[in-house]
């Protein structure tokens, strides 16, 4: 096996088709007004096909909350990851990391209160990011086989944990291999919006309603984990792409010699960075089992870390990307929670969408793209006219299909740190 | 041949050089013992004597029924482990092997329970139809690679949870599982026909799969193709290096289909020796989890055939043995997966160590050879 297994699969990762080479092609950034233009664009599609429907719900404030409910341990992970590549490191271990986050989330929640709690799984996250970085940046390993070996160590730590700690605490509500409960974090209603906004919603007015349900989702029940996941990565972005500290630990994600020479500490940067991102997904677990749940349970996190990486890869290992990703995976993650006949109008808001993302094809004579996104919409328009609802083992795989087809959509135009998944050995630029 | 070849006399012998041997060994040695000692304290943390442990353990693998039950588990292991180790040598990462070796089994149960023909043909059939379906599922990613360019990570860990929903859409009651379900509540397919039993070797210790020939068969066609075929080597090739390899005319698309193709029709194996040799029918309980164990296997085992059989032994004696745990002593099974972490931890950072250290060795001797040679010439003009 080659010394740079990772690497070299990493970027094959991005490039299976080859590095580009030459001048990149044209490069279509996409502006705020683009941005906006398309969101409204898709509240407009929500809001028609909820009054030809009658069916309000994707647009209800209820699924707005859980979407971003959902988003926040899958955008945590996916933050996680960011820190980690951006500085060289792949962390496949995420998940393993997350499961630190649940576990100690939930027993210093139930010992302290919540609030640490939060910081306990931060910190737990942590401990598991400074084993990846010990195992990778000081050794020198594999990248990947480290962090296989994570997700199989730490959720076995917790579940032994689990098994012998939590027995004697069976009457504080503890169960067979369940930790106590912890008790709640508090949730921000903002007052008068939120009852104004739900007022409005339940007229079913086009449109109005329905920017009325987002922005109440926004707005009500709005767990603090949430806001501070937000904020966590307005924070992340500034401080990576907007300070030296953040200039000098993307160097050692794209070119670790370079930065030697101009003086950076590059093992310092890398452990800092992998340190950060096991404390994020730390606590998106933290979230799972202490807001999501309110105990830890063996296997809760159930491929979250993964799907995260999933959500960076697709954001273009960029904050506003990865933010992005998070809020649609989590939007169909969320899906599964709800009445089976939204994903029955979900069928007809995708295939109405492939419709004239179809047509946009044509505008620009891809042809083949034109063909295949028509048949694509109308399969699904004949699906959603000849059944009545989605079986349930569909519904949870929705977001698994969606994130497959976006993925071989939009993949070709990613761009990941040079270095990423390189073994860095110090001074061997000389 | 006449002619001696001492470059190729050479490498012989620096193949079987006691030192190199024992750096090789050195570096599982150590991690096992590294990861013993670790459990141990975590063992004795619980207020238990961790040596009662190890003595459960390795007592039931003195036993002949827990040396056939570590046999089966390994015929498992190993043919997850080779599912994921084709795809390594390519520098695949399939992690959905989780994923096509369910459907592969729901698919072989369903076959073989509606099917019976005479176990020569019929065991075959169910061997190729686990073996398609394995295939098929795995090339869905390895197409999406090729012509879109999606990474397969990504893919086959979305194929794997949508491999769940295939499950669940094809095991109801009407589909692939009996329109009555008997007694249990739990949904499973009919039983695989009388014919489609594999047979297996009586023991004093219960049956001895016979899927074990299976799994070495697997092994041994796996170490040919890739050291002894135009195929393996491209394989290789492509693997070191892609860009070489598409220099000297390898159609690194071709070989990424194959390669995902083959690795998932192994995969499509693992579920085999369970539903044909013990359960025989699948249910929403067929062991899960294997891929993900297969990946640390591949990966403890440096993804070579003989590599994987040892580390699949390992993980099977660590799993059958550990079962014991909660019934002999109350410990808890759990241990066993903070030992498998542990192992694969450590075996990569004692792999490196040592590798760092043969190589600072190599130096020093080559250094000295040549602190010699200059010595022996300087020597020589002093003398003239």
């Amino acid at each position: 096996m080659s010394q740079n297994f990772t690497a070299d699969y990493w970027k094959r990762v991005v490039f299976p088709l080859g590095e580009p080479t030459g001048k990149p092609a044209k490069k279509r950034k996409l502006s705020w007004p683009v941005v906006l233009l398309l969101i409204a664009g898709a509240l407009v599609l929500f809001a028609a096909v909820g009054m030809a429907t009658g069916n309000h719900s994707l647009t209800s404030s209820g699924q707005v909350a859980a979407a971003l409910g959902s988003a926040v341990p899958i955008g945590m992970a996916g933050l996680g990851g960011l820190w980690s590549e951006r500085a060289g490191v792949v962390n496949i271990g995420l998940e393993g990391m997350m499961v630190a986050g649940t576990f100690c989330g939930a027993w210093a929640g139930y010992l302290v209160n919540p609030w640490v709690g939060l910081l306990a799984g931060m910190l737990g996250g942590a401990l598991g990011g400074l084993l990846h970085a010990v195992v990778t940046v000081t050794f020198g390993v594999d990248h990947i086989v480290s962090g296989v070996g994570i997700n199989l160590l730490i959720p076995g730590i917790c579940a032994y944990v689990n098994r012998i700690y939590y027995k004697d605490y069976i009457s504080a509500g503890a169960g067979a291999n369940q930790s106590p409960p912890a008790d709640p974090l508090p949730y921000i209603t903002v007052p008068g919006l939120s009852s104004g906004l739900k007022t409005i919603e339940n007229h079913h007015w086009f449109l109005v309603s329905d920017l009325a349900g987002v922005l109440g989702g926004l707005v009500t029940n709005l767990s603090v984990v949430v806001v501070l996941a937000a904020v966590l990565i307005v924070v992340s972005y500034f401080l990576l792409w907007r300070t030296v500290f953040g200039l000098r630990l993307r160097s050692c994600g794209e070119n670790p010699t370079a930065a030697e020479s101009l003086g950076v500490n590059v093992y310092k940067y890398k452990y800092l960075a992998v340190i950060a991102s096991g404390a994020f997904a730390g606590l998106g677990g933290a979230y799972l089992s202490l807001v999501a749940a309110h105990f830890y349970k063996d296997g809760q996190t159930l491929g979250r870390g993964f799907i995260g990486l999933a959500a960076m890869i697709f954001g273009n290992w960029m904050p506003g990307g990865l933010a992005m990703g998070a809020g649609l995976f989590g939007f169909t993650d969320s899906l599964q929670l709800r009445d089976p006949e939204s994903v029955h109008v979900l069928i007809l808001v995708v295939s109405i969408a492939m419709a004239l993302f179809a047509l946009w094809q044509l505008y620009r004579r891809k042809y083949t793209a034109t063909v295949v996104s028509f048949v694509v919409a109308g399969g699904l328009g004949a699906w959603y006219a000849l059944t009545d609802e989605v079986q349930r083992p569909l519904i949870v795989a929705t977001p698994y299909l969606i994130t497959l087809v976006v993925l071989s959509l939009a993949s070709q135009r990613l761009r990941m740190p040079k270095a990423d998944g390189q073994v860095y050995r110090k001074g061997q630029g000389k | 041949m006449t002619s001696p070849n001492p470059a190729a006399k050479r490498s012989l012998a620096q193949r079987i050089s006691g030192e190199r041997i024992v750096l090789a060994l050195a570096a599982p040695v150590l991690a096992v013992v590294l990861s013993v000692a670790i459990c141990s304290v975590l063992l004795a943390t619980s207020g238990k004597n961790p040596f009662d442990a190890w003595n459960v353990m390795i007592t039931y693998a003195t036993k002949s029924d827990g040396q056939v039950n570590i046999l089966n588990r390994t015929t498992t292991y190993y043919l997850a482990a080779a599912a994921a180790a084709f795809g390594f040598r390519m520098n695949l990462f399939n992690i959905g092997v989780e994923g096509q070796y369910k459907v592969a089994a729901l698919f072989a149960a369903f076959v073989g329970a509606q099917v019976d023909l005479p176990a020569i043909i019929q065991i075959p059939l169910l061997l190729v139809t686990a073996m398609l379906v394995g295939g098929l599922y795995a090339s869905i990613a390895g197409l999406l690679k090729v012509y879109r360019g999606v990474s397969e990570v990504i893919s086959t860990i979305m194929l794997n949870s949508i491999s769940l929903a295939i499950v669940g859409l094809l095991l109801v009651p009407g589909i692939f599982a009996p329109k009555v379900s008997g007694t249990s509540n739990s949904i499973q397919t009919d039983p695989v026909s009388q014919s489609s039993h594999f047979f297996s070797i009586p023991t004093a210790g219960g049956n001895l799969w016979g899927f074990i020939f299976v799994a070495a068969l697997v092994g041994v066609v796996f170490q040919f193709t890739l050291t002894r075929t135009r195929f393996g080597f491209d394989l290789r090739a492509t693997g070191r290096s892609e860009s070489a390899a598409t220099a000297s005319g390898v159609n690194v698309k071709r070989m990424v289909v194959i390669s995902m193709v083959v690795s998932g029709a192994i995969a499509g194996l693992i579920g085999l020796p369970e539903l044909l040799q013990n359960s025989y029918y699948y249910g929403q309980s067929f062991q899960p989890g294997l891929g993900f164990l297969g990946i640390s296997i591949a990966l403890l085992g440096r993804n070579s055939p003989i590599g994987i059989a040892f580390a699949a032994l390992l993980f099977a004696f660590l799993d059958a043995t550990g079962s014991q745990l909660p019934l002999q002593g109350g410990f808890p099974f759990e241990i066993v997966d903070v030992m498998k972490g542990t192992i694969v931890i450590c075996v990569v950072v004692a792999y490196e160590l040592v590798r760092r250290y043969g190589l600072k060795r190599q130096q020093q001797k080559v250094g000295a050879q040549l602190a010699a040679q200059a010595a022996a010439a300087s020597n020589k003009e002093v003398a003239a």
